[in-house]
């Protein structure tokens, strides 16, 4: 389970003095459940997304992940939380194979285990074609698969995804919702940002609209619809983020 | 402190590096093929160019003495020289180099001598310019051996002993070993390759482990796994000191090489030569050992800085603009080492780099003042230490990690 308590993350920037990317946002994700962060660029989902997955530290408040404070353990929560987002690329020199094997062994795998689970999840995700293949020599689909199999190496049960289909053809989005979905079924907490509308009609139980660092609205798409009087969710963050939005330019 | 984690990231580590080009040149490559080419290479050379000069029949021309047969009947018959018909160019011959040297008999010279009249010979050469030194050397060695005939003959005329002009004789004797009297020479050279290459040696490492990281956005990826910072900056310190180190030993090693293959340059038919003997540094196991211990601290200094400094950077272009002037702040302490007249003194021994470049001038002369050694060990250790917290604190700083 994901609890985020009253997240607060400020920064300072020469120019514009202090930058408030995410202030006071608190929600709770449930294990079988996909959370959907939606919001404009500078919003603020990555920057919680990184707090989540303790990259980043909060300024103030906290989250809980699998009963670990992000602040306390941050390490008992990365053992516990699957990342994955456009920004973590792979280990150019060393092959499918190393890259992952090197994540099971920071995670604390032993070898004999780690054997186990690298051949069970290649055969899953059909990789042996290209196992022993080095990371900078693999198609961005290929990569991709790298990328699913190293935040699964350690079997975590919580994931979360930062924009993981950004820049993707379609059939390579389509592996990372489908992985998304089986992430969910076999009862993982699942949490994750996105601009793509149709990603969070298809996989997403209960979404969280943020913009200028603020969680606005939130709810399962069925309350957003009724408590907006619209249909189109695309119309509904415009409806909710716009009065917000000008200010945050602005700023 | 998990031994387990560190050693995951540095064999990791380590398995990228020896897969990385740049990393391979300047770990290894560089350090192996930059001293045969210093040192055998150019000392083979010299000495060869040196032995060639010598061997050369330089072309000389004498300029008037048509009264004075009987010196210049005693030039025309020196060994390897040959003496050709004069011209008025000559000047110009010398400094084009298609004539080594020039002699001038003044005009009247048998008679002045016969006279008991001081006159002078001048020897026309070009200064700086070995053959034509050469050349000149040959006629002054002849001139003198005249000059110390006409003496004799005089003292002899007068019923004098030779001692009269010389109650007494001064002679300068050298009681250092050819080895050492090289060491004195060159032994500066070896702290500052040592230094230079334990530099270079980590720099790619260093920068392709911090900001080449960052900029293949592989920075974000390990930072998700579990392993603490200080686990990650150490087994990512313990690769690029481990880089330093193979550079440092490669270099001394490589150099213990070249040396000993110039050293047989330097033997005459089986004896060896003096001369060429004191061009050539003789390092033993000892001394070699020796450096290499002392560069341990320093190549923990430069692994730590180096990757503090480039952590800074967000691409691995701009790491090297921050990391290049770096080379020069390296370089000066160890040159100014290098300069003659400067040694080891208390207060020398704290100020990092020069101390170690001094230190490592002693060793190769087989001097070990052990109250230096021990101060620049421990102050290099204690500069080293700072830095390496440095680097650690760095990792912890999300401003630096995430700088944008």
């Amino acid at each position: 389970m994901i609890e985020a308590r009253r997240l607060c993350k400020r920064f300072k920037d020469k120019k514009r003095g202090e930058i408030r990317a995410v202030d006071d946002v608190s929600f709770t994700c449930q294990p079988g459940q996909i959370y959907g962060l939606l919001g404009a660029n500078g919003a603020g989902k990555t920057t919680t997304l990184r707090m989540l997955a303790t990259i980043l530290e909060p300024t103030e408040g906290t989250a809980v992940i699998c009963g670990h404070d992000v602040v306390e353990a941050p390490e008992k929560v990365r053992a516990n939380v699957g990342f994955l987002s456009t920004a973590t690329a792979l280990y150019p020199r060393l092959t499918a194979q190393e890259l992952v094997e090197y994540f099971g062994r920071l995670n604390g795998l032993g070898e004999a285990t780690l054997k186990k689970r690298v051949d069970d999840i290649f055969n899953r995700l059909d990789m042996n074609s290209f196992r022993d293949r080095r990371c900078d020599k693999l198609s961005t689909g290929m990569k991709q698969k790298t990328s699913i199999a190293r935040t699964l190496v350690h079997d975590p049960p919580v994931m979360i995804f930062d924009e993981p289909t950004l820049g993707l053809d379609i059939m390579t989005a389509r592996t990372i919702t489908a992985f998304i979905r089986e992430c969910r079924n076999n009862g993982k907490t699942v949490i994750f940002s996105t601009h793509i509308m149709s990603e969070v009609e298809k996989l997403c139980d209960v979404i969280g609209i943020i913009q200028s660092g603020k969680l606005l609205s939130e709810g399962t798409l069925a309350q957003l619809r009724d408590e907006h009087h619209e249909q189109d969710l695309e119309e509904i963050i415009v409806k909710i983020i716009a009065p917000h939005y000008a200010s945050s330019e602005t700023n | 402190m998990s031994m387990r984690n560190i050693g995951i990231v540095y064999r990791k580590e380590l398995t990228e590096a020896l897969r990385d080009r740049r990393t391979l040149i300047s770990t290894i490559l560089v350090p192996l093929l930059l001293f045969p080419i210093l040192s055998v290479g150019f000392g083979a050379l010299a000495i060869e160019l040196v032995g060639k000069a010598k061997e050369e029949t330089p072309k000389v021309m004498i300029l008037g003495g048509l009264d004075s047969p009987a010196i210049i009947e005693g030039i025309k018959k020196l060994e390897k020289i040959e003496v050709i018909p004069t011209a008025d160019n000559w000047k110009d011959q010398i400094i084009n180099k298609e004539i080594r040297a020039a002699v001038e008999i003044p005009s009247g010279f048998q008679g002045d001598v016969a006279a008991q009249k001081t006159s002078a010979v001048r020897i026309y050469n070009y200064q700086g310019e070995m053959k034509s030194e050469f050349a000149s050397d040959k006629i002054d060695k002849y001139l003198k051996s005249y000059l110390d005939t006409i003496v004799k003959q005089r003292l002899a005329a007068k019923n004098l002993a030779e001692s009269v002009l010389k109650p007494f004789e001064i002679k300068q004797e050298n009681v250092a070993p050819p080895e050492k009297v090289s060491g004195a020479a060159f032994g500066g050279i070896i702290g500052y390759m040592v230094i230079l290459l334990c530099m270079t040696g980590g720099m790619y490492p260093a920068m392709d482990l911090t900001a080449g990281e960052k900029e293949r956005g592989t920075m974000e990826t390990i930072l998700s796994s579990p392993i603490s910072r200080m686990h990650l900056v150490l087994g990512k310190f313990f690769l690029v000191l481990t880089a330093a180190l193979a550079t440092a030993a490669l270099s001394v090693l490589s150099m213990g090489i070249s040396f000993n293959v110039l050293s047989k340059y330097t033997t005459k038919g089986g004896t060896p030569d003096p001369d060429a003997a004191a061009l050539v540094l003789h390092l033993g196991l000892k001394t070699v050992l020796s450096v290499f211990i002392m560069a341990l601290p320093i190549a923990v200094l430069f692994s730590a800085a180096l990757m503090t400094i480039a952590l800074f950077a967000k691409t691995y272009k701009e790491a090297q603009s921050y990391l290049t002037p770096m080379t020069f702040v390296v370089i000066i302490p160890a040159v100014a080492a290098m300069l003659p007249g400067v040694e080891l003194t208390s207060r020398l021994a704290l100020i990092p780099i020069l101390n170690v470049s001094l230190l490592c001038k002693e060793l190769v002369t087989d001097t070990y003042h052990w109250n230096f050694i021990a101060i620049i060990f421990l102050s290099t250790c204690v500069y080293a230490a700072v830095a390496l917290f440095l680097a650690v604190k760095m990792f912890q700083r999300e401003s630096v990690l995430f700088r944008s």
